[in-house]
């Protein structure tokens, strides 16, 4: 009998450097992407709203393409399709460039489901306040800017919070793009010591303290900016 | 549900008028009228300079060779790749989705029980699932197994690539679901079951005569949309070799035509047609089940994130 295939956690304090510098690769992965996303999700949100029905129908056919298609796939085509086959890259330094092309495939990906989350706290927002903004003769770059987004912002914090947790989460198909993130550490020490319970559990552990605090954080924020009705 | 965003007029049966009124913004006024109008050039500009960018990149790639986008049109390579690889993911996913939904009635029953020896352990269950990246899941369900049993002397069990994905997705969404119907039946009104106690029913028949069926009908949506992340992420199998869509299509055909850019294309089209079909099923069921009365509770949303608490990643893909 040899118990350490489930109790031995010893792997992690011999590649413990190695462990951490895995989940700092999530981190920054993660922030970038983030950052990123946000940014371009707003721009899509602002675009699926607006006025102008081509700049609508051109948010809308973005959010349904990227929110349908398989993060594997898109991440798979940008390691293999941009880089290898349209020679588009970033740095010539292998590791930066596979960080940026995921980051670029991850980023596009996750911004659909940011707009999603906005569009859905725009529709939070009671249809008495725009009337009354329009009422009182905004324009609806002022209507969207002084009124609506204000009250959208914070009750989307919720969903926008379960974005960022699932975005966590799903920093780990980056291994496809070949970064190495935590999921493709872990596999390599599948690889060394074998898939014992305590490697799993150890990065299994490791996702939780990323995502258990930003969860508390969202849920707290979240309540404590919500717009009393 | 009027929004914001789609303030559809209420009682008025008629067609959509063709530009979707919404309150956001009055009728266009002359001045309105002519931004808008250099609003669609410059975005029409924009995308056509994008457009062309991608086609220049493609093309200066030599993607627009017509032996790369021939074997699209063959009958054997679909015959041979494409239709057993969405066989495999359909296969997968039906799977995955039958079990998912048993373990989350199951577990979210099991939370919502009145014995803390049965409660405490389905939250445990439910939140460590729901908390832990898939992948890393399918990863140790893939190969754990056998170096467990190894150790413990065991004969190692044959773990194949398809009963990871299955399992995988199983418990990954049926944590979800879980949560899903957790919330659902905590979402009725509580004189709903304190009027079916006061009848006389007991526990179990309150729970299978009265909550459950109303609270199916405003979970449904959120099932489906639920379901169409367990569609997509059966891609996962890709990772672990399982032979699914993905695979068979931007694996095997690319390895056998050089065609990468084109098989990207056609299989992602393949999964958004099959994605927004099943989406298009929960948004027809959650209008449906908005105007029907049989149901107390608000109807859970479909497209939107499931937004059940804002908890632990109670994601929404």
């Amino acid at each position: 009998m040899n118990w350490d295939v489930l109790f031995d956690f010893s792997p992690f304090a011999k590649e413990s450097d190695k462990v951490l510098e895995a989940f700092w690769a999530t981190i920054r992965l993660s922030a970038t992407t983030g950052v990123l996303s946000l940014i371009l999700g707003t721009l899509l949100v602002a675009m699926r709203v607006s006025p102008t029905p081509v700049l609508r129908a051109i948010g809308t056919f973005y959010v349904n393409t990227f929110r349908n298609t398989p993060l594997t796939l898109i991440l798979v085509f940008c390691s293999l399709g941009l880089s290898d086959t349209l020679k588009i890259n970033i740095s010539d330094e292998t590791s930066v460039n596979s960080f940026w092309l995921a980051v670029f495939g991850f980023s596009a990906y996750t911004a659909a489901f940011v707009c999603e989350s906005l569009r859905a706290g725009i529709n939070t927002v009671p249809l008495g306040q725009a009337e009354a903004a329009r009422a009182i003769g905004l324009p609806f770059t002022q209507s969207l800017r002084l009124v609506i987004l204000p009250q959208a912002f914070r009750a989307s914090i919720a969903p926008l919070g379960s974005v960022l947790i699932a975005m966590i989460k799903n920093s780990t198909v980056v291994l496809v793009a070949g970064y190495i993130e935590a999921a493709a550490q872990m596999r390599q020490m599948f690889e060394d010591y074998g898939a014992t319970l305590p490697i799993f559990l150890g990065f299994a552990a490791g996702f939780m303290v990323l995502t258990l605090p930003a969860g508390l954080l969202v849920s707290h924020l979240s309540k404590r900016l919500a717009v009393i009705r | 549900m009027t929004t914001l965003t789609s303030a559809t007029p209420p009682k008025k049966k008629s067609k959509r008028p063709k530009a979707e009124p919404t309150v956001l913004f009055d009728a266009p006024g002359p001045k309105a009228r002519r931004r808008n109008a250099i609003l669609t050039v410059l975005g029409v500009v924009v995308v056509a300079g994008i457009l062309y960018a991608i086609y220049h990149r493609l093309d200066q790639a030599d993607q627009f060779q017509g032996r790369l986008w021939k074997p699209f049109v063959e009958g054997s390579t679909w015959t041979k790749y494409i239709l057993p690889g969405l066989g495999g993911t359909l296969k997968a996913a039906v799977v995955a989705a039958v079990l998912a939904l048993l373990f989350g009635v199951v577990f979210g029953l099991g939370r919502m029980s009145d014995h803390a020896w049965l409660r405490v352990p389905s939250a445990i269950v439910v939140e460590f699932f729901r908390a832990i990246p898939l992948l890393l899941l399918i990863f140790f369900i893939f190969s754990g197994p056998a170096t467990i049993a190894t150790g413990l002397n065991r004969e190692p069990p044959h773990i194949s690539a398809f009963t990871a994905v299955v399992a995988g997705l199983m418990l990954y969404n049926g944590s979800v679901l879980a949560e899903i119907f957790r919330s659902g039946i905590q979402s009725l009104p509580r004189g709903q079951s304190e009027a079916a106690y006061a009848i006389g029913l007991r526990k179990n028949a309150v729970m299978r005569l009265i909550l459950v069926p109303q609270a199916t009908t405003a979970m449904l949506p959120a099932i489906i949309s639920q379901l169409v992340v367990l569609l997509k992420d059966s891609a996962l199998g890709y990772i672990i070799a399982y032979e699914e869509l993905l695979n068979e299509g931007f694996k095997q055909i690319p390895a056998n035509y050089g065609n990468l850019l084109p098989a990207a294309i056609v299989i992602s089209v393949i999964y958004i047609l099959l994605n927004l079909t099943l989406s298009r099923i929960a948004t027809v069921l959650e209008r449906r089940s908005r105007r029907s009365r049989k149901s107390s509770a608000p109807t859970m949303a479909a497209g939107a994130p499931t937004q059940i608490e804002s908890g632990m990643g109670n994601a929404a893909f």
